[in-house]
């Protein structure tokens, strides 16, 4: 059966070479993806076979190792095709081709839209998901569902904290900000106290800062279906852009790109002061900036307003069935074991941040103390930062494409005199011409 | 459409095929089949499924439907193509030139017989063009970097303030910079062994007149070489138009300076994989590659009819 | 510039040994004055010299030391601790010794792809020097043209086709188009039309001899040097050759070393992932050590190769 169905396939697949219909090639087996139920998820298991996943995480190195040992009978390939970006175009390609589609793909909550849309991955409900609500916080589950349907189990959660160098802001006795108008007076202070220290680095990234806007209470994107909003002159967009262009006029942000060798020498080095970030940066700290270990302490995000938590998550991803994988019941077995099952304990053990409740609740996980911060519970403020990311936000269903042309318009305010707010008019402006070309009715 | 032939052979297989056999006319085709296969399959093939898939349109929400020349249309009117093609357009015109310009002078030098240590010259300044990409970056970013690089120390040291190289108005010097230094041992090589070459005789003329040093340069390494040269420039125009992995490495350092469309070819990129607009990104291609042709071909019949 | 006009000096040494006897490019004669060596000039070329070595230089430098040394000295010059030989062995046993199984892997596309590229160059070079066979003259113009098109934009088509063939996340998706090598095929040309003496083809033919006899016998062993040269072009292109791999190979284990480094590198900047930046630096060192190698073994063959390549008369 498994096998006519992928003859069928790769029939299917001829097809759409010729003509290129590659969104409409990955919904080729749309009516199959509903067939599957709990009952098909156990007797895969007990019948076992072979998975091929797709993913960057390196937790999930153990969590394979564990399952295959548990399920001896199932034959797991875990293969790192490509960190985000390049694993999605591979994914879009292999499922265009119709040949080579993994079993289990590994994709960010902002790019799941899109392959949701297209229906390149299928719904996890009928195996199961749909039970599973409770046991994810707020934020990861609505990333994951839309539409009715499960499209992927939320692998990590990255609810936002503000990293500080505890010793540069001892140094300069300069306390930490509680709300980003004092952010922005510490960074003041912080520049005047040395010249060569800037309170972070940003040159622009699409994710940081749609991740202040949801933090300040903005909803750029609406989506209902084919129709899609985009807007960002709503209030908690404006208070992002107001607070961002005054670091920006005042030369007090770094021009230094996240992630380079440059900028992980910035934060061990203690020029660069703070990084708002996801809970998932510790693991990159201690292997990154092992250098400034014991510098750096975790603290709330700063708030828009004085007295209030309102938090918001960063990054974090899933893990999705394939709808053109070949065993999809198995693959389904897998995820839930890795995202849901004994997979969370065995990633935690290695320093991953959960998006199940019941572990950001467990004390064990509460009262572990991070020797890289100087022996600080640092949990405890991040599963805090969990509780309180409103879980209304959604992405474009093409976010990965928007994403990519952010830095060709927002990115000009930060190497130019063009204001931050104009910049965030000509990505809605592309953005929404985009959406207009591929058929959504985007403001419209 | 006459063919584009190398320098110095043009005229030569035409001799040869004074008495030609119909047995030895297709052999030519048998020892050249094998390249034009694997040719026409990772060349051809994929060009010509563009030609046709530039034909349709493809949405996230509607599937594939059949445009015509709609998107040749689109391109034409496409300001950011349009802007990428006039970026590699500056580049080719100043670039080219200097790094053909310091690779003949090098090869002159070597050629001089009057520097010491030339093998050590000659491997040395080949080297740049074994580095992968990945490296590039690596040493590039460092070197560009203002804050904890080669600029940054040339400010302390010297006491000044260094323009950014990454910032949106040096950015492509920046890449020519990197192209240059990949680029001007490997040309430097092609000039080199081309004026190893120059038959004595024509020196001894020179000699036999009392010409100069710069006189026999100019009338007779320069002629002696113009093959050599024509078809360094070719391929460096093609490599100018084709511009990619210079700035693609750059844009990781800084994607403000280097935008999704600051060539074409990293146009085509973006529209193929971020934007999913594979037949769009195609027609980019085709018409690009349109240009790129006319262009070498010009140089060619100029460079190679103007006798000296 | 008040030196009498005068030849260049002496041909390189190599030359004399390894340059086909029939090559028609006469070697120059030792000349009666060797030019005087000059100070300024070898100071000039001195500048680009320390151009093209400044980046290496760094290189080697930083591959000396460990992650926090990496990002915490001065990048031109060494840090405290020596740490190369501890990056080198880390760098080879890291992850079960991933970075061995890349390098072979390089090995055989280079080897299947180079050596291939530079076979195909040289039988179509050969067919264009000597044969004057209907359609010879548009051949030349197809391969530059398609040259032309970027390749960007040609790489879903190419996946699509070779998902097609089942080839792609098999090594045959690398060594495939790095068959063709328009340079080369180029280089051949010329380099054949200059020497391969076409009475010697006609004596073996009178002889009975078959066309592919008469290019394994005679002509082959005269167009060594140059394939040496095309060699050394397609070798290198191999080696580093990353954008087709990147969307041709998807398993780690058929990487080549680019991608592998490529992978390593953006370790740094995955969520949860390690940096390794030391490792990095340390895998380009030891990725570009077998090309220079390679360089300075077969530059004597490759000099005369190209020489001949440039020939106009």
């Amino acid at each position: 059966m498994v096998k006519r169905n992928r003859r069928l396939l790769r029939g299917t697949a001829v097809l759409c070479v010729l003509a290129l219909g590659a969104a409409a090639c990955g919904s080729a087996d749309d009516e199959q993806a509903s067939e599957g139920s709990p009952a098909d998820v156990e007797a895969a298991l007990k019948k076992g076979g072979q998975l091929t996943v797709w993913a960057w995480e390196p937790t999930l190195k153990q969590v394979v190792a564990d399952f295959e040992k548990k399920y001896p009978k199932v034959d797991v390939e875990l293969v790192n095709a490509g960190t985000a970006d390049d694993q999605y175009t591979a994914l879009q390609n292999a499922v265009s081709a119709g040949d080579g589609v993994p079993d289990v793909a590994q994709i960010e909550y902002y790019a799941l839209g899109q392959f949701a849309m297209s229906k390149s991955v299928a719904d996890l409900a009928p195996y199961g998901a749909d039970k599973l609500e409770e046991a994810y916080s707020p934020g990861p589950w609505s990333a994951v569902t839309a539409n009715g349907g499960v499209h992927g189990l939320p692998m990590d959660s990255g609810p936002m904290a503000l990293f500080y160098n505890k010793k540069v802001f001892d140094k300069h006795g300069i306390e930490v900000p509680e709300t980003w108008d004092a952010y922005v007076d510490a960074a003041r202070e912080l520049k005047k106290a040395d010249p060569n220290v800037r309170i972070t680095a940003d040159t622009g990234e699409a994710g940081f800062l749609t991740s202040l806007v949801w933090q300040a209470g903005g909803r750029p994107y609406t989506v209902d279906g084919t129709d899609v909003r985009i807007d960002f002159s709503d209030e908690g967009s404006k208070a992002v852009t107001a607070t961002w262009q005054k670091l920006l006029d005042e030369d007090l942000l770094a021009p230094v790109k996240g992630w380079t060798d440059e900028w992980y020498k910035g934060l061990a080095d203690g020029s660069i002061a703070t990084l708002a970030a996801g809970a998932w940066m510790p693991a990159n700290f201690e292997s990154g900036v092992k250098g400034a270990a014991g510098d750096w302490r975790a603290a709330p995000l700063p708030q828009w307003e004085k007295g209030n938590t309102a938090s918001a998550e960063n990054g974090g991803s899933s893990l999705t069935v394939p709808a053109a994988s070949g065993n999809k019941a198995l693959a389904y077995a897998f995820t839930e074991y890795a995202n849901a099952g004994d997979g969370v304990r065995a990633r935690l053990a290695e320093g991953a941040f959960p998006a199940t409740t019941e572990d950001l609740t467990s004390k064990k996980f509460l009262a572990t103390e991070f020797d890289y911060f100087g022996g600080q519970k640092a949990n405890e403020v991040f599963a805090e930062s969990a509780r309180n990311v409103a879980d209304d936000w959604s992405y474009l269903p093409y976010q990965v494409y928007a994403n990519s042309v952010f830095n060709d318009t927002v990115g000009k305010s930060y190497v130019s005199r063009q204001r931050l707010a104009t910049g965030l008019e000509a990505w809605q402006r592309k953005s929404a011409e985009y959406g207009n070309d591929q058929g959504f009715s985007v403001n419209k | 459409m006459t063919a584009l032939s190398p320098p110095g052979a043009a005229e030569r297989p035409a001799l040869l095929a004074r008495r030609p056999r119909d047995r030895r006319r297709w052999a030519g085709w048998g020892f050249i089949g094998p390249f034009l296969a694997v040719f026409g399959l990772v060349f051809l093939a994929p060009i010509g499924y563009s030609l046709y898939l530039s034909l349709f349109r493809d949405q996230i929400i509607g599937g594939t439907t059949f445009v015509g020349l709609e998107n040749y249309g689109d391109a034409l009117a496409d300001p950011q193509f349009w802007e990428g093609l006039g970026r590699v357009t500056a580049f080719l015109a100043v670039q080219v030139p200097v790094m053909l310009g310091i690779a003949l002078l090098v090869a002159l030098a070597l050629d001089s017989g009057r520097l010491y240590g030339k093998g050590f010259f000659r491997i040395s300044i080949f080297l740049p063009y074994a580095v992968p990409a990945v490296v590039a970056t690596l040493m590039w970013g460092f070197l560009y970097s203002t804050r904890f690089g080669l600029v940054a120390n040339i400010d302390d040291a010297l006491g000044v303030t260094l323009p950014d190289p990454l910032s949106p108005d040096l950015a492509l010097a920046s890449i020519g910079n990197i192209v240059t230094w990949e680029f001007t041992g490997y040309n430097m090589l092609i000039f080199y062994s081309a004026l190893r070459v120059v038959p004595q005789s024509l020196y001894e003329a020179a000699e036999i007149d009392g010409a100069g040093q710069l006189r026999v340069v100019r009338s007779i390494k320069l002629p002696a070489i113009r093959g050599a040269l024509v078809i360094a420039t070719i391929f460096s125009i093609i490599g100018s138009f084709q511009l990619f992995n210079e700035p693609s490495i750059l844009q990781k350092l800084a994607p403000n300076a280097i935008t999704t469309y600051f060539t074409p070819n990293l146009y085509t990129y973006e529209l193929s994989f971020a934007g999913r607009q594979q037949n769009y990104a195609a027609t980019v291609a085709i018409i690009m590659g349109l240009i790129t042709m006319v262009i070498a071909y010009v140089v060619q019949l100029r460079g190679m009819r103007k006798d000296v | 510039m008040a030196a009498p006009a005068s030849a260049p000096s002496a041909a390189p040494r190599g030359r004399s040994r390894t340059a086909p006897p029939r090559l028609r490019a006469p070697r120059r004669p030792r000349s009666r004055t060797r030019p005087r060596r000059s100070v300024l000039l070898t100071v000039l070329t001195g500048l680009v010299l320390l151009y093209s070595l400044v980046p290496l230089f760094w290189l080697a430098v930083n591959a000396t030391k460990t992650q926090e040394g990496l990002l915490g000295s001065f990048g031109l010059w060494f840090a405290g601790d020596f740490a190369l030989f501890d990056n080198i062995a880390q760098t080879l046993t890291y992850d079960d010794g991933v970075f061995v199984r890349w390098l072979l892997n390089t090995l055989l596309y280079v080897v299947l792809g180079a050596g291939g590229a530079t076979f195909l160059a040289v039988l179509g070079g050969y067919a264009l020097a000597k044969f004057d066979f209907p359609g010879r003259r548009a051949v030349f113009a197809v391969v530059i043209g398609a040259v032309a098109v970027p390749g960007t934009a040609l790489a879903v088509p190419t996946f699509l086709m070779f998902s097609e063939m089942g080839l792609t996340n098999t090594p045959w998706a690398v060594i495939v188009p790095s068959l063709i090598s328009p340079f080369g095929l180029y280089l051949m040309w010329v380099f054949a039309t200059e020497a391969v003496p076409t009475e010697l083809m006609e004596a073996a033919r009178i002889d009975g001899a078959s066309e592919l006899h008469t290019f394994f016998r005679v002509s082959l062993p005269l167009l060594s040097p140059g394939i040496v040269t095309v060699l050394l072009f397609t070798m290198v292109a191999t080696w580093n050759n990353y954008f087709l791999p990147l969307i041709m190979i998807k398993d780690p284990d058929w990487y080549p070393l680019t991608l592998g480094l490529n992978a390593w590198s953006a370790q740094a900047q995955s969520a949860g992932g390690e940096a390794v930046f030391h490792l990095v630096v340390t895998g380009s060192l030891l990725t570009i050590v077998p090309l220079i190698a390679a360089f300075l073994l077969l530059q004597r063959y490759w000099r005369s190769g190209l020489a001949a390549g440039g020939v106009k008369d």
